[in-house]
């Protein structure tokens, strides 16, 4: 009867939204304020009490810490070789995959994609046992061409090669299919508008095709920053927790987890992901930029009419 | 002209290189699904020998009784297998119910809401690891299934998702029908707001059921005990240890990959296209 009694229609979101806003602020946001707070502290152990420091955690990271830097570069290099490398790679796969002649696309992919749709863990499994010195497949193939066999592992520079191997194994053919997709998603006509144009191969490739392409190029390299800056499940697993031969698989998402769970050293660890978090955000701002570069590059050229062509659509 | 182009040698070449290519990437990618099987189908000497297995041996039957004596796999089957559905269940729930309330209704806050769910969507996932841990130490939720399905309840990604979708798929004149046939909110939002976001669900089921499935490191941070171990944990830490079985880990793996990949092959075109949309998080 009173006014200021909300109606049913009123009252019901707020009702239905609530557990989500309890569950975002513990679970969403607490942690990541928590995490830049523990940064500015010594906290030795989940049970431990903090104990502020300012920033000696960063300072000690970017100054004296014995695996940050060499962590960095190990971290880059699985994101090129694991990731950015079989994301370029592809590109041309996808292509010749999206040719009229191709026949079984569908079989192709599914089997494309499957490697991604098994768990990493498994998929590393059987990848490791390629790899072993004296009985994995590849050492048998390597010195049947005569060659000596490699040690894959006990070898600081062939350990995070050979775990990029097999990451990178992994997302190959997930970026194959992304981009096919893509690629099959690119209407026909505009193809068709560039033949009457005349166009040639070249020029449709590059004035049609790449800028059509480039948010999903966009999107696919942001999503390689992201998980290859993340990279924790094979590097880990394969080399048992402690960091591999000379530490030489530390990634920052290993390194994190290790802080925490071995060296107890929680206020080093979030310190660590914070400035994991800038990198990212750094790295996608540069990204966008590229992108939106190769997306205007285009404008003005000689596919004038296509591009009326596609705003009609 | 433009015709007889088609049918030159060249052309010709071209898609026999084509298929070269694609063809020789296909059986890379299948050959590590075959040669779990021979390793686990090989007992543990012949492993070793020089030239490797490469077929499937007579030992399938001997190393699946060794499994069933020496690694808990049931129980391990089990745990993965509990994870996903309460994080899938929970997930498809909660995200439904606040999509469509941020879909389909106005309200203070509305917008607010909607940022702080984009917000959620720029933050890498494993800045929470050390407080997350540190939060179920004080709940005292470490080693139960709780750390590996409430935290990602209110999935930013999944909420994002939904209200899209529900925007498009949920009439507002159908809901004001229902109204007026004497539904409460309450009902509109589980009678007609889960049904008719049906495709949705499909969508947020299949990537939480691979998230949860393939989860390593929360599972190995938060279940550092031996009893609720999830598959891809154990298959790690039996790997781990130097007295491992090779043959009889590679059928538990083995094992472990194959329903997933039957139903993967089944479904293929939906769960494609549900995993590349929802890809945006990893």
């Amino acid at each position: 009867m009173s006014k200021h009694h909300m109606t049913q229609k009123e009252r019901m979101p707020y009702v239905c939204l609530l557990p989500f806003v309890l569950l975002f602020l513990t679970f969403g946001l607490f942690p990541i304020l928590y995490s830049l707070f523990v940064s500015f502290q010594s906290l030795h152990g989940p049970r431990d009490n903090p104990e502020f420091v300012g920033f000696s955690n960063y300072i000690f990271l970017l100054t004296e810490d014995a695996y940050f830097w060499k962590t960095i570069g190990t971290t880059f290099l699985f994101l090129f070789l694991g990731f950015l490398l079989p994301n370029l790679c592809a590109i041309p796969l996808a292509l010749m995959l999206h040719h009229e002649s191709v026949k079984l696309k569908g079989y192709f992919r599914t089997v494309y994609f499957l490697p991604y749709m098994t768990n990493t863990i498994s998929l590393a499994l059987i990848a490791q046992f390629f790899f072993t010195y004296n009985y994995g497949l590849i050492n048998y193939f390597v010195s049947l061409a005569g060659y000596d066999k490699i040690e894959w592992m006990a070898d600081a520079t062939n350990n995070p090669i050979y775990i990029s191997i097999i990451v990178a194994f992994r997302q190959l053919g997930f970026y194959t299919i992304l981009y096919f997709v893509g690629l099959q998603s690119i209407p026909k006509v505009l193809y068709e508008a560039a033949d009457l144009d005349g166009a040639t191969t070249a020029q449709k490739y590059f004035n049609l095709t790449l800028p059509q392409m480039a948010p999903i190029i966009f999107f696919a390299v942001t999503l390689s920053v992201i998980n290859g800056m993340q990279l924790f499940d094979e590097p880990y697993m394969l080399t048992g927790g402690a960091g591999g031969f000379k530490q030489s698989a530390f990634t920052l998402a290993y390194y994190t987890v290790w802080l925490m769970n071995k060296a107890q050293r929680l206020g080093r660890g979030s310190a660590v992901s914070w400035l994991v978090s800038v990198i990212i955000i750094v790295l996608t701002y540069i990204n966008w930029n590229v992108t939106n570069a190769l997306e205007g590059k285009n404008r003005g050229s000689d596919l004038g009419p296509v591009r009326r062509q596609k705003s009609l659509q | 002209m433009g015709l007889k182009r088609k049918t030159t040698p060249v052309n010709l070449s071209m898609s026999i290189f084509r298929y070269m290519v694609l063809g020789f990437f296909s059986l890379l990618f299948l050959f590590p699904f075959y040669y779990v099987f021979v390793l686990a189908s090989n007992d543990i000497k012949t492993i070793y020998n020089t030239p490797p297995p490469f077929l499937i041996g007579p030992n399938m039957t001997n190393n699946f009784i060794i499994m069933l004596q020496t690694i808990p796999v049931l129980r391990y089957f089990f745990n993965s297998l509990m994870i996903a559905v309460l994080a899938v269940s929970t997930k498809i729930f909660f995200c439904t119910l606040t999509g469509f309330v941020l879909a389909k209704y106005n309200f203070k806050g509305r917008k607010l809401i909607f940022a702080v769910i984009l917000f959620t969507l720029t933050t890498p996932r494993f800045l929470n690891i050390i407080p997350l841990f540190q939060m179920m130490v004080w709940f005292k939720w470490v080693n139960t299934y709780l750390p590996l399905f409430i935290p990602s309840m209110a999935d930013g990604l999944g909420i994002f998702l939904m209200t899209q979708l529900i925007r498009k798929t949920a009439p507002d004149e159908l809901l004001d029908a229902a109204r007026s046939d004497g539904y409460s909110e309450y009902q509109i939002a589980l009678r007609l707001g889960f049904p008719l976001a049906k495709s949705g669900i499909a969508l947020l089921g299949t990537i939480a059921f691979a998230a949860s499935w393939n989860d390593f490191m929360y599972a190995l941070v938060m279940l550092p005990g031996h009893d609720l171990q999830t598959i891809p944990l154990a298959l790690a830490k039996i790997n781990w240890t130097s007295e491992k079985n090779i043959p009889v880990l590679m059928l538990f793996n083995g094992l472990s990959i194959v329903p997933v990949v039957l139903v993967f092959i089944i479904f293929s075109k939906q769960i494609i296209s549900n995993m590349l949309a929802g890809s945006i998080k990893g």
